[in-house]
């Protein structure tokens, strides 16, 4: 399969009065054309600033210090001004977690669509804009088109938000969409019927999805690889049916286990000890083996790179894991 | 994995309606438009159970625990904590039910006082009820629960921002196990926290239930913690009761058409069990402020026939269970 984007050894960090932030410290992705890429983890593992980073919208005191973002072969790291407002909203787009914040309350939903249409497109007229949100908003499954394009957002429901969030997202239908906790906060029935959505326009359209999430179960849903990250490094990277069958990272295999399963006998839940690392202050060695019941002396010496794990589920592509468990021949050149 | 002993019934709700009054209405203020929070309502929880009430935003459930700790009055019917209508009680005997039931908040950024440090925060209802006589006395009690929830004693006197997201939740357990009460009603107690932290706070709160022989009214939206952690369940679909059962019952074989598909809905951590073609339910959740006639649910309901639109089920017992619908 082509590649769309790659990341190459990202690192972006924070550089506060109190010292550095290693937010993102090294990461690695790619995503291929007409893909879904999962990326997990807990709150301040990194993944919403890899995002960030991508569209390049980091605030300071955060910085890109190092590595490359290539779409398509082309940098973007290169790209400032102008030349980034091209792609953002018109090569890749981004939704986010909570709809009502993303859209603006003073203006009619119709309107902040067709804006975002006219900006990347000077030679279309206003009429043909309209149309192009309005079948953009059939596409999305919005009721009544018609009268929902002079809405405002807080007359639509959650719901209905993010459909116009993910509509305004394909308008200039994009190579890349990323989506940032895109149903966190919607009910569980209106969060199967959007990730039910961006299912089939990512089928349908051939946009490749980067679906960031805490949630393991939509990761298993709708995710054809996925990463895991940790403290601002990818732990673990595999098919998602390989990933949940052959679980190889201590870090991944607590997070399974920690959630209860709808499905499931009950038992005591298992919890990984600890907590989430100051980022100031990361351990020596592995960034997980404070936490882990496995972890060796040497896991305290040194960092582990990524090693390639032997697959047992069929064409499931490469699979590497952060662990000197998994240590083999075969090491994946990160650094 | 339960030893519990599950006894009779602690606290009830007798047709609950709880309707708010919300703006608009002519130049008079007559006819002012009202949320039907919760309508007519009968549950019972029994003695050392945990009883899980579940559905999506806006069907009533944290307006049902509200009304079963008097925080709020309702509209019509009453709820009775061991036999006793405590709406119709005076306010010094209410104080005295009041140390038996207390409530767990979902968001612990929002529910603890920035600036209180943890001891004033966990004896504060210690203080108020008078409980300890001296200030020592209080001291060793605030440590005590510290200690049981799983936080140093020696960081009693820091303050709520000091702490993580899941130490400020053990916090607020400890408060609301200060006046060792016998009911705890957790509001999404672990909705706003990460897995890893979420299950430790789970098997915590199971372990004070085992410990103090507490009874919870445990509201979530997370159905797979609800699995986990309750006994029986009610399902609720815009203030109005759905289906009531056995945690086993209800997700083993869910009878309500709601229910089904609620389950259904839940993204499942297991690639394994993804469905092509899965079956969602259409639409949006209809607005409180003018329910669906007839059944709530027909106006998503794939099943409804002509019935469901016009007349409102009535609770029938089948299977063990407690179900509302006509197609039942």
């Amino acid at each position: 399969m082509d590649e769309l984007l790659r990341i190459n050894n990202l690192k972006t960090h924070f550089f506060t009065k109190k010292g550095v932030v290693p937010a993102v410290d090294g990461v690695s992705i790619s995503v291929p054309q007409s893909s879904v890429i999962g990326v997990v983890g807990e709150s301040g593992c990194g993944k919403s600033m890899t995002a960030m980073s991508i569209m390049q919208l980091v605030q300071k005191p955060g910085r890109i210090i190092d590595g490359s973002i290539e779409l398509e072969g082309e940098d973007l790291l290169k790209y400032s001004g102008d030349n980034m407002r091209n792609i953002r909203g018109n090569k890749i787009s981004m939704i986010f977690q909570e709809p009502m914040t993303a859209l603006n309350p003073v203006y009619t939903v119709g309107r902040q669509v067709t804006e975002a249409i006219r900006i990347h497109h000077h030679d279309i007229d206003k009429e043909e804009a309209k149309k192009m949100a309005l079948d953009i908003f059939n596409a999305v499954g919005i009721p009544e088109p018609d009268r929902r394009f002079n809405s405002y957002p807080h007359q639509l429901s959650g719901g209905l938000r993010q459909r116009v969030m993910i509509g305004m997202a394909m308008v200039c239908n994009p190579r890349l969409m990323i989506a940032d906790e895109p149903t966190t906060a919607l009910d569980v029935t209106i969060e199967a019927q959007i990730l039910f959505l961006m299912k089939k326009l990512q089928e349908e359209r051939g946009t490749s999805i980067l679906l960031i999430t805490h949630n393991l179960g939509v990761v298993a849903e709708i995710c054809d690889y996925v990463y895991v990250m940790y403290a601002g490094k990818v732990m673990e990277q595999a098919n998602t049916f390989e990933l949940f069958k052959n679980t190889s990272h201590q870090y991944t295999e607590g997070l399974m286990k920690s959630i209860p399963k709808i499905t499931a006998e009950k038992e005591r839940l298992y919890n990984i000890k600890g907590v989430v690392p100051n980022l100031m202050k990361l351990p020596k060695g592995c960034r997980f083996c404070p936490r882990c019941e496995k972890a060796m002396p040497r896991c305290f010496m040194e960092e582990p790179p990524l090693y390639k794990v032997k697959t047992v589920v069929e064409n499931a592509g490469e699979h590497y894991a952060r662990c000197f468990l998994c240590e083999s021949s075969e090491v994946m050149n990160d650094d | 994995m339960m030893t519990k002993q599950i006894g009779d019934t602690l606290i009830r709700t007798v047709d609950l309606v709880k309707e708010f009054e919300i703006s608009g209405g002519d130049f008079f203020g007559r006819n002012k438009p009202r949320v039907h929070a919760t309508s007519n309502v009968n549950i019972q929880i029994n003695k050392g159970e945990t009883y899980a009430l579940v559905g999506e935003s806006g069907c009533g459930k944290s307006t049902l625990g509200r009304l079963m700790l008097k925080l709020i009055e309702p509209t019509s019917g009453h709820v009775e904590f061991e036999g006793i209508n405590i709406n119709e009680l005076p306010s010094e005997e209410m104080r005295e039910i009041r140390k038996k039931m207390q409530i767990i908040f979902q968001d612990p950024y929002a529910s603890l006082n920035p600036r209180m440090n943890v001891y004033d925060i966990i004896a504060e209802p210690l203080v108020t009820h008078h409980v300890c006589k001296t200030k020592d006395e209080t001291k060793e009690r605030v440590k005590e629960l510290m200690e049981r929830v799983g936080i140093r004693p020696e960081f009693i006197n820091r303050y709520p921002h000091q702490f993580s997201g899941g130490q400020r939740q053990r916090i607020g357990i400890a408060r609301a196990l200060a006046l060792q009460p016998q009911l705890i009603i957790c509001d999404e107690p672990v909705s706003a926290l990460d897995v890893s932290i979420q299950s430790q706070i789970l098997n915590l709160l199971h372990d004070l239930q085992e410990e103090f022989n507490l009874t919870y009214l445990f509201i979530s939206h997370d159905l797979s913690v609800v699995r986990y952690i309750s006994d029986r369940v009610c399902v609720m679909f815009l203030g109005k009761v759905c289906e009531i059962g056995n945690t086993e019952d209800i997700f083993g074989n869910p009878l309500h058409p709601y229910t089904k598909f609620l389950i259904d809905a839940v993204p499942k951590p297991d690639p394994f069990l993804r469905k092509e073609n899965k079956q969602l339910l259409h639409g949006d959740i209809p607005s409180p402020v003018n329910p669906p006639t007839g059944c709530r649910f027909h106006t998503r309901c794939p099943y409804a026939k002509d019935i469901c639109s016009e007349i409102e089920p009535e609770m029938k017992n089948v299977d063990n269970k407690q179900v509302a619908c006509h197609l039942i």
